[in-house]
């Protein structure tokens, strides 16, 4: 069962600050409400796993492998590989954060970066097919967040991206009934450059990549997925309060153009600054 | 996925003959349950579902409670038969992500600081599955809510919205959610302008997301009035017989 999450008492100062600051659209950690925290992407930082990506957002620190396998398909879809988005918040990372079976908020973080990277059709699972209806590959996306100051859909999904985006995958060869991998491996191929745009909502302003403090003061969160082409893959309002049509269609434009500079800082590496 | 499945008619209808802005049948009632404090059922096209809300009450254990509000909690559930291939009854992340949407989107309507220390259950069970289910199952839990005598600050219904073959259509059936490009479940609140439930998955461009936005405004403007209808008919009853 869901139930009201207790959210830490942040100070009754702090929570005012935060607004009063606002009122004059400046933020605590000195930022306009519409600037992103730094960004940092380290490529291949596990190098057992197939692909990876450390991204650090300001304090936010995400960690993404990639681990390719075989797996028979799912029997509704017996032409596509399988892609699973898995998150951890690992307990080291936050006081919140108790070690034991999934919590609803990693269930909810693995399941917006599945969406926005199935649903932009970042990778296409139908070239990812071995023998059809028996064998195909499966991509497991780990998500482990290592420390945690806010805005954890947004570095996710550019922590997942990265390190899809340099995923080796091996070769296998069908001889007769065995399937034998090789020592050979080719890159698997991005569709697109998905990027997560999260708003916080406090009384009637709204800041975007909201800090920890910001997170724990506000009514509540709209998280947007962007794609290459300016469509979206994925909205969500998180935690309660209510948004007028007006506002949402104002993030949508928001979106449209934060997400193009996003983009190009988020997957430089990637693209050679290409966006 | 969905090449060979055409979704609309020559005569542009939709797979169950209806228009792009047309909302399957909806049957609602207020008051099904016996023990509950309040309790709806929903039927709207082969979607049957059940809500029901105990509470106000204590809440245990009291490390749960929040000394100036009541807490809620909410379970989104479907039946094992209710969909084409049996499901677990066992929760799956769909339901547990789904139980926090619904909590998340019923609790801006509720009066909470009136009960502080307490809990709230609303209980959400999907008997038979037909696209939509969060949807529906939210227009009900707002009316168990309601029939329950919880102080709200209003009602809200939600629809699904989304794009299938390339048109925007409102309440989509199960066809439409499975083989369509996007589905947009929303619950709007007509009286206070605020939307409670969003979500969206599939490709629409900006445009058509404003586009599916005005219709579920609309939508829900319609479902709005039949939960009205509900309460009065359930209240009305209960006038005569004392």
């Amino acid at each position: 069962m869901s139930i009201t999450e207790q959210r830490p008492v942040i100070s009754k100062l702090e929570q005012q600050e935060l607004r009063r600051l606002l009122a004059e659209n400046k933020r605590i950690d000195g930022r306009s409400p519409l600037q992103y925290r730094s960004i940092s992407v380290q490529l291949g930082y596990v190098e057992k796993a197939e692909g990876s990506a450390l991204v650090e957002l300001g304090n936010t620190k995400v960690l993404a492998a990639v681990k390719v396998g075989i797996a028979v398909p799912f029997a509704d879809t017996p032409n596509e590989g399988i892609l699973i988005v898995n998150a951890e918040l690992v307990p080291l990372a936050s006081p919140t954060f108790e070690p034991g079976p999934p919590s609803e908020e990693s269930i909810f973080l693995s399941r917006y970066v599945d969406r926005s990277i199935r649903e932009s059709k970042t990778i296409d699972l139908s070239s990812l097919c071995i023998v059809p209806g028996r064998s195909v590959y499966s991509l497991y996306v780990d998500l482990y967040i290592l420390d945690y100051d806010g805005n954890l859909i947004d570095a996710s999904v550019i922590a997942s991206v990265n390190a899809l985006g340099i995923t080796n995958m091996p070769k296998y060869v069908v001889e007769g009934q065995a399937i034998k991998r090789t020592d050979e491996y080719f890159k698997l191929e991005l569709k697109d450059h998905p990027v997560s745009l999260t708003y916080a909502f406090l009384d009637d302003k709204y800041v975007v990549d909201p800090c920890l403090s910001e997170e724990y003061a506000s009514d509540f969160t709209v998280s947007m997925t962007v794609k290459s082409d300016d469509r979206f893959c994925a909205i969500q309002k998180n935690g309660g309060g209510m948004i007028s049509p007006r506002r949402v269609i104002e993030l949508l434009e928001r979106s449209v153009e934060l997400g193009k500079e996003l983009r190009t800082v988020a997957y430089r590496q990637l693209t050679g600054g290409n966006g | 996925m969905g090449e060979n499945i055409t979704l609309f008619s020559e005569d542009g209808k939709r797979t169950d003959g209806r228009a792009l802005d047309e909302l399957r049948p909806i049957k609602i009632k207020v008051g099904v349950l016996s023990n509950a404090q309040g309790s709806a059922y929903i039927e709207q096209g082969k979607n049957k579902i059940l809500a029901a809300v105990y509470g106000p009450k204590e809440a245990l254990p009291k490390h749960i409670s929040l000394p100036d509000r009541c807490i809620l909690r909410c379970r989104y559930h479907m039946a094992p038969f209710s969909t084409t291939e049996r499901k677990s009854p066992a929760p799956s992340r769909r339901e547990i992500e789904l139980s926090m949407v619904l909590r998340n989107a019923l609790e801006p309507l509720v009066m909470t600081s009136l009960f502080p220390r307490t809990v709230i259950d609303i209980f959400i069970e999907v008997l038979q599955a037909d696209g939509g289910t969060r949807c529906a199952g939210l227009t009900a839990a707002v009316l168990a809510l309601a029939d329950a005598g919880i102080p709200l600050k209003g009602l809200a219904a939600a629809c699904a919205v989304g794009k299938a073959d390339g048109k925007i259509v409102v309440d989509l059936n199960d066809l439409e959610d499975k083989y369509g490009e996007a589905d947009m479940p929303i619950a709007y609140n007509p009286t206070l302008d605020g939307i409670t439930l969003l979500q969206m998955d599939g490709i629409m461009s900006k445009e058509e997301v404003e586009q599916a936005l005005s219709l579920a405004i609309t939508a829900t403007q319609k479902m709005h009035k039949m939960q009205v209808d509900a309460l009065r008919e359930r209240f009305s009853v209960q006038r005569r017989e004392t």
